[in-house]
């Protein structure tokens, strides 16, 4: 198993080190440099030669990719252009941010998706299925501005029981120490700021929440019921064990292993796919980051972060597939 | 000396509700099972063998399937009647089953031991612990080896023959009236076939559990019943204690099982089979259901479905002949008494 690990992470290797390459060579591709934008308009040919010199842009491409490259075998992510402080010091609170509402939002979106799908399998063909199938297929089909503005719009705007966007209270911050902020404030032992940081989590969680919830609902569902036919479900019912538990012990861990993978794929997207939803709830997180930097032509930021969000993305791919083998012991890695 | 059935099953009737309608699988079907015998049901595959052993356990695919008609005595009340949670008390604990597919049977997540402590614990308001010597104990009674070390195995490890042992243990761990071993050896080698049943006779010797033995195969009737019931096309058609079916089979079809079991001694080329399969449950409008089948049938078997006649005590036929026969045997009894 840790040789499988090992072997594993070993292969991202040359994943990521093609994914730096593409992201290096896109950004680039876009018209535009830094030091125009960070000039302006008025900015004189020297000036803006003189920039380029010291941000290293007047270098061929290739020697600024290596230059690059051999910064993040030192673990240096690079510096920021458009705040000139290193990358590595001011990433994380974005992250965390995105981090935690993608957590809850997959919390959400697992909790109610299995347990829909379960009950819809359960009841095959009752009127109870027929509707959960039908909100889960608008579920995967709905656009997420539009679901998060219009959130915003009634319960936020119209409703006022939720803030309209933001992490926290402005008047009252967060004073930081993970930057997960559902934490900080629990090791604070602050139940008012707690409560202000959750309320501000929904209504973005929320419509984060709604594709993955029908997708996992939707497959719950389909391996639920391939499950539920088969011959030791028999069994289990021949014991005169309670459907409930034939359901949710003898069918569900069954059934898992798709469920598992599609919530690995959607917390990916999650992770890396917030960026409507944050940009809607005014939210600090890693998509925002992103959106900024490329529009500030600030490309160290948008590499490396990017670089960190594609290592999250294949750090849930391995975790799911460690967890297949603890689910089935018939699965072994050598 | 009226000794009551422990399991009793009258005029079972059992549909599939398909595209077509309602489609019966099983009719007319009525049998006793008596404390501490061993019964045995044959006929080949689709003669509705294990739509009864299913109905009677409650475990029809629902839908399509529902029992129409009929009433199952278990000691004396009708289970039939049972709300859902009656029912779930007397599964796995009054009234076990075991399959045909051992190798699909158990779940491949849980261990052997989690399934087998489950069976009793779902019945039994027991410690952990008495629940996993009730285990191990009935592990050594079918004949496993190292049981610590079983307990914690996992289906994929054992053998066929194995998890077919773990499946009687698991259905006997609560001590059943009536245990229904659905074509328990079928998916099994032949030598292991054997080690089975010889389980299954030993267990009703030691343990008294009445057995409903599902077969198509007569040959394993002959080793362990001591009654037998052949059914054909959803109906039963003849039934009789072992050594009368044998000696004496008066149906058709039981003489064409008959000679479809493979003699060791006598050296034929090919093994017997009735030419023609079973026919499509609800295909056969009216007339005998053998008829298209049977190598003596007659004119009005196409028309008139036999009735179940008792020849004998304990000898039911479900066949014209058996009324022609009689009448000529009642007619020669006539002439040689002038
Ligand atoms: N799930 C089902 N849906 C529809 N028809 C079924 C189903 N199960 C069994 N049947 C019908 O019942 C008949 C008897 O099947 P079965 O009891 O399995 O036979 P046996 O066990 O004797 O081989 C089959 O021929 C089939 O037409
Ligand atoms: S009733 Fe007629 S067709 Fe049916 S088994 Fe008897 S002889 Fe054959
Ligand atoms: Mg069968």
């Amino acid at each position: 198993m840790y040789a499988y690990i090992i072997r594993r992470l070993l292969t991202l290797i040359p994943v990521l080190l093609g994914l730096t390459l593409i992201v290096f060579l896109m950004i680039r591709a876009i018209p535009g440099n830094p030091a125009h934008i960070i000039l302006g308009q008025a900015a004189t040919e020297e000036s803006i030669e003189a920039l380029n010199k010291k941000l290293g842009l007047d270098q061929p491409w290739y020697v600024q990719y290596f230059k690059y490259l051999g910064g993040l075998l030192t673990g240096d992510l690079g510096d920021s252009i458009r705040t000139d402080s290193p990358i590595s010091e001011q990433i994380w609170p974005y992250l965390a941010g995105t981090i935690e509402l993608a957590l809850v939002a997959m919390l959400i979106a697992v909790f109610i998706g299995v347990n829909a799908g379960i009950i819809s399998a359960w009841f095959q063909n009752s009127w109870f299925d027929y509707a959960l199938m039908l909100l889960a297929l608008i579920g995967v089909s709905m656009p997420i501005f539009w679901l998060g503005l219009l959130e915003q719009w009634i319960f936020a705007v119209n409703l006022d029981w939720f803030p309209t966007g933001g992490r926290d209270n402005v008047r009252n911050p967060v004073e930081p120490i993970t930057h997960l902020y559902i934490i900080d404030t629990i090791i604070q032992g602050d139940t008012e700021k707690l409560v202000e940081v959750i309320r501000h989590l929904v209504l973005p969680a929320v419509a984060l929440a709604t594709i993955p919830m029908a997708i996992i609902a939707r497959i719950t569902r389909s391996s639920m019921l391939e499950v539920m036919r088969t011959d030791y479900i028999r069994t289990a019912k021949a014991k005169g064990m309670k459907m409930f538990w034939v359901v949710y012990k003898h069918s569900l861990k069954n059934a898992s292993i798709p469920i598992l993978t599609v919530i690995g794929l959607q917390l990916g997207l999650l992770l890396g796919g917030a960026i409507l939803t944050e940009t809607i709830f005014s939210w600090p997180g890693i998509g925002r980051y992103i959106y900024d930097a490329i529009n500030y032509r600030d490309y160290p930021v948008v590499q490396s972060s990017i670089l960190i969000i594609a290592l999250f993305f294949v750090l849930i791919n391995l975790i799911v597939d460690i967890l297949y083998a603890i689910i089935d012991p018939r699965i072994k890695y050598r | 000396m009226t000794i009551k059935p422990l399991l009793q099953v009258k005029n079972l009737k059992t549909s599939f509700f398909t595209d077509d309608g309602e489609v019966p699988a099983v009719e007319d079907i009525s049998f006793n099972v008596y404390p501490g015998e061993i019964v045995g049901i044959v006929g080949e595959s689709g003669s509705g063998k294990s739509v009864t052993s299913l109905s009677i356990m409650g475990l029809l695919p629902n839908p399509p399937g529902k029992v129409t008609g009929g009433e199952i005595y278990l000691n004396g009340k009708n289970i039939l009647q049972f709300n859902e949670k009656q029912m779930r008390r007397v599964r796995g604990n009054e009234l076990a089953m075991i399959f045909q597919e051992p190798m699909t049977s158990l779940n491949p997540l849980f261990t052997i031991g989690n399934q087998l402590m489950e069976a009793v614990l779902i019945h039994n308001k027991w410690p952990k612990k008495k629940a996993y010597d009730r285990a191990v104990e009935m592990l050594r009674l079918v004949g496993l080896p190292r049981h610590e070390e079983l307990m914690n195995a996992y289906p994929h490890e054992l053998s066929g023959g194995m998890r077919q042992r773990v499946m009687i243990a698991m259905a006997l761990i609560c001590n059943p009236k009536v245990l229904i071993a659905d074509e328990p050896t079928t998916a099994l080698d032949v030598t292991i076939q054997a080690q089975i049943l010889q389980l299954i006779k030993e267990i009703n010797e030691k343990l008294k559990t009445a057995v409903l033995l599902i077969t198509h195969d007569l040959g394993v009737v002959a080793e362990v019943c001591e009654r037998v019931i052949v059914m054909y096309a959803g109906k039963i058609v003849e039934e009789g204690d072992v050594h009368t079916i044998f000696q004496n089979p008066q149906h058709p079809y039981t003489k064409g099982l008959l000679q479809s079991i493979p003699d060791i001694r006598k050296k034929e080329k090919r093994l017997y089979s009735i030419p023609g399969t079973v026919p499509k449950p609800g295909s056969v409008k009216k007339g005998c259901r053998f008829y298209s089948r049977c190598n003596v049938r007659m004119p009005r078997c196409l028309h008139d479905q036999p009735p179940y006649y008792t020849t004998e005590e304990n000898h039911k036929v479900r066949c014209w002949l058996v009324e022609k026969e009689g009448e000529e045997r009642e007619q020669s009894t006539i002439t040689t008494s002038q």
